[in-house]
């Protein structure tokens, strides 16, 4: 089993506050890796370092192998090592369809193809990833009149739509509604399984976490406070402790 | 008839009334040439300010520098710029029919390209900056540009240069920069209609909805945004050329980088036609064009009062232009999709449909 993600001793702070203390961590690839914490345990501040967002302060982070620790966002995204925002991001005056085209990947682009049309298998392609999340009947409608667990959908077909080596998601079932999340769960079991998509995927809902993932990371403090299989975390003490202790908060 | 004939037949009718205008109305020749103008300038506004969501005040930068360079391409070529811009005159210009065409040809050329060159180097600088900053300092650029060149003595500073004289008849010389003017708004209309028909429109219209977004998912932003800055320079910057040899005689702060007339003008353009559209700009110009003429001919005097009424109605109650109310009132002319269960089924249904949709994925 081949590592995909190596985080080795990453640390970032802003101002007085560290984020992240020398945080290392590995995502196997074709599994599902989970990332829990209370809030403001510095889950999406590595998610952000990892994708290239800000600078890490020290540390080492290797995609298959290549250093990208110096590498910007695009370049990064171009690897093929995508991510999805909590706050659910979509190009919100654009048709479905439309928002599934421009999403395709750009590694191979050169200058010229800014100018060439999209083939008509990508549309077919976009069509059936949207069928996939079941927006096809919605294809058509601009995407920002969708409502928010629709938008999330999309934003995750948007990914697919990328051929992601690695996809980066945070908090896939915020903000949606119960009967939506097992059908969200099952897509993305589908796409890891069928696609061949590595997932890293923050989240605050135990019971999907635990029901989805291969194995869990826990920070707290910005610190990594555990690791192993959903069982070992579910009954690790210090887990419990960090949840349900002195720094548990409301989740949003 | 189809909706492509249809579409043949309206460029066909626009073709002809444009070819038609200037010997049907001669008296309105260089008013017509104007609109012309304006049309482009509100087309390659658009390319940036509606599309990719930055709005500039500074394009008309590429108007004043193509004009200026066609200037020095166009004397130059026979002349020492300096001596000529100095002598107001005093030695013997004279340009043979052919000089002048050649300089004028070359001129245009060398409008576009260094306008393109231009394009390139500051979109480093001002992409750098977003929203309202991003106005400011495009408005900066032209407003230094401005004054920059109106100290440059080489091109004869402040007081301007007059350019060669069109040898031949009044009559042709309108009917000249009229197909000029003329001709260069319909190919950047064509252009930009083609270069937003395949990915570079959607790759515009992703950075305008979330750049952030699209940085996310690999697009090449800076790319994207610099091929459509210069797109909207090379043929600004052509523009500028003709139009500047139309006038004949420029100057740097009223004629080749007028900020407060032109570069405002293209913007509120686009707001009236419909920004984001491909048609809206041209609508928009057209329009307006036609209320500042009316406005400047029966109610002088009052023209800026009428003008600054119209931005303010704009801006407060019909933000979205003409193009964008009419795709708000009859979105399927558009071929927008309107859901208006949308709003019930979120409310109340499972937002997956486990149905299959498509009779591929139901294997």
């Amino acid at each position: 089993m081949t590592a995909m993600i190596e985080v080795k001793d990453v640390s970032k702070a802003f101002g007085g506050i560290i984020a992240n203390d020398k945080i290392s961590l590995e995502v196997p690839e074709g599994r599902v890796t989970g990332l829990i914490g209370p809030n403001g345990s510095g889950k999406t501040t590595l998610f952000n370092s990892i994708v290239g967002y800000h600078p890490i302060d020290e540390g080492s982070i290797k995609f298959e192998g290549v250093e990208i620790s110096d590498f910007r966002v695009p370049k990064i995204a171009r690897l093929g090592l995508l991510r999805t925002f909590q706050q659910t991001r979509i190009y919100s005056k654009m048709n479905c369809v439309n928002n599934m085209l421009i999403s395709v990947n750009h590694r191979s682009e050169r200058f010229i193809d800014l100018f060439r049309d999209y083939p008509p298998e990508l549309t077919e392609k976009a069509e059936q990833l949207l069928d996939f999340v079941g927006l096809y009947s919605k294809r058509k409608l601009i995407s920002g009149d969708l409502s928010f667990g629709q938008q999330k959908l999309l934003e995750f077909a948007m990914a697919l739509m990328n051929e992601p080596r690695l996809l980066l998601l945070d908090e896939p079932t915020a903000g949606i509604n119960p009967t939506l999340i097992n059908g969200l769960i099952d897509r993305l079991r589908r796409a890891a399984a069928e696609m061949g998509v590595t997932l890293f995927v923050i989240e605050h809902n135990m019971p999907v976490i635990m029901n989805l993932a291969d194995s869990i990371y826990c920070l707290a403090n910005g610190r990594l406070l555990a690791h192993g299989s959903p069982d070992e975390i579910q009954s690790d003490e210090r887990v419990i402790n960090a949840y349900l202790g002195g720094h548990y908060t409301v989740d949003d | 008839m189809t909706f492509k004939q249809k579409q043949l037949a309206l460029y066909g009718i626009l073709a002809v009334a444009g070819i038609a205008a200037p010997f049907v109305f001669p008296a309105y020749t260089f008013q017509i040439t104007v609109m012309w103008v304006m049309i482009l300038f509100a087309v390659t506004w658009d390319i940036m300010g509606g599309q990719m969501g930055y709005n500039s005040l500074g394009n008309i930068f590429f108007f004043g520098a193509g004009m200026y360079t066609c200037a020095i391409v166009q004397i130059g070529l026979y002349y020492d710029v300096a001596q000529y811009t100095a002598s107001y005159g005093a030695i013997k210009v004279d340009f043979t029919p052919e000089q002048y065409f050649t300089g004028l040809v070359l001129g245009i050329i060398a409008a576009a390209l260094v306008c393109v060159v231009f394009a390139v180097i500051l979109a480093h600088v001002v992409f750098g900056l977003r929203g309202p900053y991003f106005a400011i300092g495009t408005l900066g650029v032209t407003l230094s540009a401005g004054e920059l060149t109106g100290a440059w003595e080489y091109v004869g500073g402040g007081g301007g240069i007059a350019l060669p004289v069109f040898p031949g008849e009044p009559d042709d010389r309108a009917l000249m920069f009229y197909f000029m003017g003329f001709g260069l708004a319909v190919a950047t209309f064509l252009f930009v209609k083609w270069m937003f028909s395949g990915r570079f429109g959607l790759a515009a219209n992703a950075i305008r909805d979330d750049e952030e977004k699209a940085e996310g998912m690999g697009i090449r932003t800076m790319r994207v945004k610099t091929t459509g800055f210069a797109v909207a320079a090379f043929f600004l910057g052509m523009s500028g050329a003709v139009f500047g040899n139309m006038i004949g005689f420029i100057e740097p702060l009223e004629v080749a980088f007028p900020s407060v007339t032109f570069g405002i003008f293209m913007v509120i353009m686009c707001l009236l036609g419909g920004k984001g559209t491909l048609w809206g700009p041209v609508i928009g110009a057209t329009l307006f064009h036609a209320f500042k003429e009316v406005t400047w001919t029966y109610m002088l005097g009052w023209q800026w009062v009428m003008l600054g009424g119209l931005i303010i109605v704009l801006v407060v109650f019909f933000q979205q232009g003409v193009l964008g109310w009419m795709q708000e009132k009859w979105p399927e002319l558009f071929g927008i999709e309107v859901d208006e269960g949308a709003i019930a089924t979120a409310l109340a249904g499972p937002e997956i449909d486990e149905r299959p949709h498509r009779g591929e994925a139901a294997q």
